[in-house]
């Protein structure tokens, strides 16, 4: 019951957004996320998206993969 | 797009399992534990396991909301099915779990003419009430902090539009009272844990700093691909290591330190902590969520005056140890033989996240 998903928004309405991930479309409870947008990723769970994903974090992150992997 | 090219195969990152390699050297062997359904399912999906040096040992904690709920909850739900006018909706996952007689679960009861149908969301139970306005729809909210803001968002949204023949069934649980407790218990030996990072993203990074705090051991707050559960592992084993027990975000691209406050505020709106009961912990203090009496008549505990029955264990199922990391699914005499997932015997095996069940479909 427990997984999740990150899904990309494409229209909101009111609470609700039409979200799409790997040619899959659905709607999603956005209750609880600040500010979304259109383009926004959110990580999808029973539903309700819980958070926004950075994509500025994301790219930290693989970067940060880069440098173990060039200190080696 | 960025988050589904993320490193999805531990052989893509050969060079995080050589830095986890050294650091065992340093270390001698150590037992990780991760405390969440998903994680053990990418775990056991991506084959880490037989990756990973021999020092450094993967245990799976009381991280699936399924399997730790008790039976006499289950019994309790199975009685309320019963009853003509009531309509029973949960996860597909809890519908399958036995109460105490085993093979007897809510889908049994479904196949039997009972009123019980599996929803993906809180929000799908909703519309199944409006859809069914001749019946009382009770949905089973199970799950950790990740589940209960949505579910508090339902429950208002029913309180809302006043539609008085849906209640929910509170059945969710907070992780830091069982991780403590777990730590607390005699036969605790576990050297570092992979925090949670769907929870994590609720509550916020910061609500695991009590690890090093309070315990003086390390976590990490973990993402879900191959790439997160090595980095992860290898920032555990480093920490272990050099003897620097810390709390670590390896999650960012999701978590904040903070956590959701919108979502936080609509849990503490709705919920307040509750004493609850887990299956091989047994009653923990504040480790449940309680409806609050604003609330009541949303609250199926009240609207039903339900009661759980006696707590009997299911005999030779060693659920409680392996949901504590002390037992593994193979050591349970019960295991593969007995009890699969085509015919489980205990939480561990029914739900797909359990760690009985990993266990069994992948090794
Ligand atoms: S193998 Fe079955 S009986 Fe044994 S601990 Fe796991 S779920 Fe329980």
């Amino acid at each position: 019951m427990c997984l999740a998903m990150p899904m990309k928004i494409n229209e909101i309405d009111g609470p609700l957004a039409r979200c799409e991930a790997g040619g899959l479309s659905q709607n999603i409870r956005i209750d609880f996320i600040t500010d979304p947008k259109p383009g926004d990723y959110v990580m999808v769970h029973a539903g309700f998206a819980i958070e926004k994903m950075s994509e500025k974090e994301a790219l930290e992150n693989i970067e940060l993969l880069e440098e173990i992997k060039n200190a080696l | 797009m960025l988050y589904e090219n993320w490193f999805k195969n531990p052989g893509d990152v050969p060079f995080l399992l050589k830095k986890i390699t050294e650091y065992s050297k340093q270390t001698g062997p150590i037992r990780l534990m991760e405390v969440c359904g998903t994680h053990t399912m990418s775990i056991a999906r991506s084959g880490i396991k037989s990756v990973l040096p021999e020092n450094v040992q993967l245990l799976s904690g009381p991280g699936c909301p399924v399997c730790v709920t008790p039976a006499n909850i289950i019994d309790m739900i199975l009685s309320l099915s019963e009853r003509e006018d009531i309509l029973i909706t949960s996860y597909g996952d809890l519908l399958r779990v036995p109460g105490s007689i085993r093979g007897d679960n809510l889908l049994k009861r479904r196949a039997g003419g009972g009123n019980v149908e599996s929803v993906y969301s809180p929000m799908d139970a909703l519309r199944l009430a409006e859809d069914h306005p001749e019946k009382e729809a009770v949905f089973l909210g199970a799950g950790f902090e990740t589940t209960a803001p949505g579910t508090a968002a339902c429950l208002l949204e029913a309180a809302s539009r006043r539609l008085d023949n849906f209640s929910v069934l509170c059945l969710l649980k907070q992780t830091e009272p069982a991780l403590r407790s777990l730590i607390e218990s005699p036969d605790f030996a576990v050297s570092g844990f992979l925090c949670p990072g769907h929870v994590a993203a609720i509550i916020g990074a910061d609500r695991f700093s009590f690890l090093p705090g309070d315990y003086r051991l390390p976590g990490v707050v973990a993402g879900f691909e191959a790439a997160d559960l090595l980095c992860s592992i290898l920032e555990l084993t480093r920490m272990l290591a050099e003897n620097r027990p810390a709390l670590k975000n390896e999650y960012t691209r999701l978590v904040r330190p903070g956590g959701n406050p919108a979502a936080l505020s609509l849990m503490e709106k709705v919920f307040r902590p509750a004493p609850s009961r887990w299956r091989g912990l047994g009653y923990i203090d504040g480790s449940g969520y309680a409806i609050r009496d604003e609330y009541a008549s949303w609250d199926a505990m009240q609207k039903f005056s339900l009661k759980p029955p006696a707590e009997t264990e299911i005999p030779g199922c060693q659920c409680s140890g392996v949901i504590r990391g002390v037992v593994r699914p193979a050591d349970c005499p019960l295991f593969g033989n007995i009890c699969s997932p085509a015919s489980p015997v205990g939480p561990c095996m029914v739900s797909g996240e359990g760690a009985c069940a990993a266990a069994y479909q992948y090794g």
